[in-house]
């Protein structure tokens, strides 16, 4: 039973397509278990889809018409969409679904299925250290990193503070810590202010993702700013 | 005058407004899409194109820097409302919505590549809605099996169907349908058992 949810706010944050493509996955991985999410997001998406093409001034018949108003007084982005309309026309080839196919990972012995969101990202070798097993993801996101956290059974991570935010999203098995238990589909995310202590009695594999510097640098600073205010 | 909305919303409005939907005629765009799927309607895309290029050019000029990656994104997304029209359902949702998840895709790509360096084009694994998998299609699945074996079943000779027919759809035993169609039960056993080597060829191909 999943008992963990993203916060409003991020869901359409992820409907926007605003995130860094790390919290977007743990939103995805988080939604393939859970109903209710999915629920919310295709509200979301039906109304900023809405919003985003309603048109009060003109009409379809008008456009039809050729009654182009918006562009009329710039001829070169007319012409510009004409020669796209004939390029993208010009072959009358369809695409076809990928079936997706379910991606493998072993972690001590126990091989695991990943979430579509995760089938075609590059992951780095495990690195272990006792009971825990990390191995990176390749999402060059400069100081946001995104893991693949494995805990054997009886293993658990050392009381920690975050400096920015953490979010964990249970993908097999289930973990505890003072709040309580955390089972398979829950989103975590915890700010730099909380600290824990996670253990796993039965061992449990997560999607992990972090930032260990506070400040985010210029470049990467436009992405963040939708969730800034609700990350710290 | 009408003020043009530029900007995604960022609210969760949960009231609209009634002449909201007014705005945009959601049966046309639809039928529109279909004519594109369906018959690679050249006239229906070019419809589709003036009604939302403008929009999305305006949408990407607010998230990209430079006016030739705002063209990039109509450019990509409108090729793939072209090459990707048969996966709209119009019982799944509204064309807007469709086309909405097509360009935020394309848009998230870009800025990954932009921002990021990397052309992972991971959008479609992110949202996989985008390919109009909804969860209900697991439990169409076996519905779609079933009508499949009903069509197999048409394609045997009348008097296989009546006997496969009426021995498995309508539960009848094989004496009862003897007596039923006037027949020896021999005969009754013989088209069963055609028919049901016939299936197999027929279904076995299929699963291959």
């Amino acid at each position: 039973m999943i008992k963990h949810h993203p916060k409003f706010e991020l869901l359409q944050s992820y409907v926007n397509g605003d995130l860094p493509a790390s919290l977007a996955i743990g939103i995805s991985i988080h939604c393939d278990m859970c109903t209710d999410c999915q629920h919310t997001i295709s509200q979301l998406t039906e109304q900023v889809a809405e919003h985003s093409f309603e048109e009060p001034s003109v009409r379809l018949d008008d456009l039809s018409d050729k009654n182009f108003t918006s562009f009329s007084d710039d001829l070169s982005e007319d012409d510009l969409f004409d020669a796209m309309i004939s390029n993208i026309t010009f072959s009358e080839d369809v695409d076809e679904v990928k079936e997706s196919v379910k991606r493998e990972v072993m972690f001590k012995d126990k091989s695991y299925q990943l979430p579509t969101a995760l089938s075609r990202i590059e992951l780095s070798k495990a690195a272990n250290v006792g009971k825990l097993s990390r191995s990176r993801l390749q999402l060059n996101e400069d100081e946001i990193h995104s893991s693949l956290l494995h805990i054997n059974p009886g293993g658990g991570v050392p009381a920690h503070t975050h400096k920015g935010f953490e979010l964990t999203v249970l993908l097999d098995g289930s973990f505890t810590d003072s709040r309580g238990e955390y089972n398979k589909g829950d989103f975590i995310l915890l700010d730099g202010s909380f600290t824990h202590n996670p253990v796993s009695e039965n061992g449990c594999l997560c999607y992990t993702v972090a930032n260990d510097a506070l400040h985010f640098t210029q470049g990467i600073n436009k992405l963040l700013n939708p969730i800034g205010s609700f990350i710290y | 005058m009408v003020v043009e909305q530029t900007k995604l919303p960022t609210g969760g409005s949960h009231v609209k407004s009634n002449n909201m939907t007014e705005n945009i005629e959601h049966t046309q765009l639809s039928t529109w899409l279909n004519q594109v799927a369906e018959k690679r309607c050249k006239i229906a895309f070019t419809h589709l194109f003036k009604f939302f290029a403008p929009k999305i050019q305006r949408i990407a000029r607010s998230k990209f820097p430079n006016e030739a990656q705002s063209h990039e994104v109509v450019q990509e997304t409108m090729s793939n409302v072209w090459r990707k029209a048969h996966l709209f359902d119009a019982n799944k949702g509204a064309a807007t919505t469709w086309v909405y998840t097509v360009m935020r895709n394309v848009t998230f790509d870009l800025l990954r590549k932009v921002k990021s360096n990397r052309e992972d084009n991971l959008s479609d694994d992110i949202w996989p809605i985008a390919e109009g998998a909804v969860t209900e299609d697991q439990v169409y699945d076996d519905h779609l099996e079933s009508k499949q074996l009903l069509r197999v079943i048409e394609t045997l000779p009348e008097a296989q169907q009546q006997v496969v027919k009426g021995f498995y759809l309508m539960e009848m035993s094989q004496e009862q349908l003897a007596n039923h169609l006037n027949l020896p039960l021999g005969t009754i056993k013989s088209r069963l058992r055609l028919a049901l080597a016939k299936l197999k060829v027929q279904l076995g191909e299929k699963h291959d």
